[in-house]
């Protein structure tokens, strides 16, 4: 089902409704917003410089630093009185990124989330039972609205108490899931621990996972753990933007579209901040172009992918993003050689004798970066040999050689001793600065 | 014929073994023998104890990994060339030695649990020089 015609709209009507919106949006912010006004001033643009899309690379960015510098409301180009709700980022470092919705805001993202929810397989008649963790982050309200306006009974949840998530989904006969993708395979894993088989016992069919990256080797566990017949989709957003609901796989499973209506991508060097070409790989910067309370323009997503431009067999006319390979945060600078922890993973899901449960640790040991993985040996591999249980290790550790070039440490570990998340993993323990 | 040995994967960190010590003193099972290799990150803790199966799945609920391995457990005399004759009759018959620990019984001796590249070819050949081979039977008397 595709919910909303603005995704099958002609390539030239779709840009005359980015390019009205756009110009709307930047003559907005540049009277209500003083940091952009100054940004602006200083680059030497002034709003009706920006006649059409081609002129979008002109403006300057927007980064992540320039939401904490203007915390909490420093971006906002509305009074707080229009404001009808408020979210904020987890924040690791520093301040939380805070961002809000006027009433029109929550309508767009309700839509924007429940058009994902459409493409991944989610229908009115499903139930949907949302294990994100409500609360300030912006992804389990968000899929929350968006399937409630889809027309679908909602179970709100959010994380923790696995077993009793299994009995809901048992006794509701809940159909779809929400999670992080590492979170739907850890209630996979304690399904089988307490007797339940989620393909037999479960009516679930479809699960939208996202808030952390799904590696193709991760979505081939899904299936394995819940069944081959399961729609297994991702989707894409961030606080910032919105929250959920600005790109989501379709079930041709052939990258995510992007609400191209709401948002505008360009791919940037990161280093060097130039556009790049249609089709090469760079940094996503996002521009919203239908947001009242917080229009950010050209925000560094600090996320890696490439642009597809061709239609999609499934009819959607929108732009189509690569699933992403990582973020340039997570991004590991190993004796040189740029590592995404996707890449490892990615490996370790292919190797039958290990737990797709892992640990990055990166130490400095005589000036030189040196790379630890922590994995679980599964039980039905261990051995009386030490031989055996080293040739896991050096099967492991010669793969990984091929993809990154790099010799890195293996260590295996018990089963379940690496922690299990329920939000987003934390799998990169970097002792280098410390 | 053979005897079950539990074989349970060991991190190098403080507190690991303990921790199976600890496990199997709960449910009151007896370490008969025990041999540890020597690793850097992990190792192998190779046991005989007095209840095999039960101390795995005690093990496996408590986060150890650990198998069962049929081993041979024969009998060694407290005398000058034991050994020397015991590995005499597995090399005439052409059988690596892939790992080997000893088992006290009492004062007068003891015997050596090991593993050969052939463990049923071991057997017979042990068998047929006459040595002793303990039972699951024979090795109850120190499953208290």
């Amino acid at each position: 089902m595709i919910w909303a015609k603005e995704e099958t709209l002609p390539r030239e009507e779709m840009e005359a409704l980015q390019t009205a919106r756009l110009k709307e949006t930047v003559e907005r912010v540049y009277h209500t917003v003083a940091p952009y006004r100054k940004k602006m001033d200083e680059a030497g643009i002034k709003p009706e410089d920006i006649r059409g899309l081609e002129d979008l690379h002109n403006l300057p960015f927007v980064t992540k630093q320039d939401m904490r510098d203007n915390y909490p409301f420093g971006l906002f180009a509305v009074p707080k009185e229009k404001l009808i709700r408020i979210h904020a980022s987890s924040g690791t470092t520093g301040k939380p990124t805070v961002v809000g919705y006027t009433k029109k805001d929550l309508d767009v993202w309700s839509d924007c989330v429940c058009r994902i929810a459409c493409m991944g397989g989610a229908t009115p008649q499903d139930i949907a039972q949302i294990c994100f963790g409500y609360g300030m982050f912006t992804g389990a309200l968000g899929l929350h609205y968006g399937l409630e306006k889809l027309g679908a009974a909602i179970v709100p949840s959010s994380t923790g108490n696995t077993e009793k998530q299994l009995m809901f989904m048992k006794d509701f006969g809940t159909t779809t899931l929400i999670a992080t993708p590492s979170y739907a395979l850890r209630i996979a894993e304690v399904a089988e621990q307490i007797g339940i088989h989620p393909e037999r016992d479960l009516s679930m069919r479809t699960a939208l996972v996202g808030s952390e990256l799904m590696t193709e080797a991760m979505r081939q566990e899904m299936y394995k753990a819940w069944g081959e017949h399961m729609n297994v989709t991702q989707n894409y957003g961030m606080s910032e933007l919105m929250g959920p609901g600005v790109s989501g796989e379709c079930l041709e499973l052939n990258g995510m579209h992007i609400n191209e209506d709401h948002f505008i991508p360009e791919i940037i060097d990161p280093k060097t901040g130039e556009v790049l070409p249609p089709g090469e790989k760079g940094e996503l910067v996002i521009t919203c172009i239908s947001k009242e309370a917080l229009p950010l323009i050209r925000y560094r997503t600090k996320d890696i992918t490439r642009l597809m431009y061709e239609p999609c067999k499934c009819g959607r006319t929108t732009v189509r993003m690569e699933n992403l390979l990582g973020r340039t945060d997570d991004m590991l600078k190993i004796k040189g050689v740029n590592v995404f922890p996707s890449q490892i993973e990615e490996v370790l899901l292919n190797i039958e004798e290990c737990g797709p449960h892992y640990e990055i640790v990166v130490t400095r040991q005589n000036h030189s970066d040196y790379l630890e993985v922590r994995v679980e040996l599964l039980p039905q591999y261990m051995s009386d040999s030490l031989a055996q249980v080293d040739a896991i290790a050096k099967k492991i550790k010669a793969r990984i050689r091929v993809v990154l070039g790099l010799d890195v440490k293996i260590s295996l570990v018990s089963p379940n001793s690496i922690q299990r998340f329920e939000g987003k993993a934390k799998r990169i323990i970097d002792l280098r600065n410390k | 014929m053979f005897i079950e040995q539990l074989s349970i994967f060991l991190e190098n960190r403080p507190g690991k073994l303990k921790g199976i010590t600890d496990i199997l003193k709960a449910n009151g099972i007896n370490i008969i023998s025990l041999s540890l290799s020597d690793t850097t990150d992990y190792g192998i803790a190779r046991m005989i104890v007095s209840d095999s199966e039960k101390a795995r799945k005690v093990l496996l609920e408590g986060g150890y990994t650990a198998v069962l391995t049929p081993v041979l457990v024969v009998e060694m005399r407290q005398e000058v060339g034991a050994l020397s004759s015991l590995l005499d009759t597995l090399s005439a018959g052409g059988m690596n030695l892939e790992y080997m620990y000893a088992l006290v019984t009492d004062v007068n001796g003891g015997a050596m649990v090991l593993k050969t590249s052939d463990q049923a070819a071991s057997y017979q050949t042990l068998k047929n020089e006459g040595m002793k081979l303990y039972t699951e039977e024979e090795l109850k008397v120190f499953k208290k």
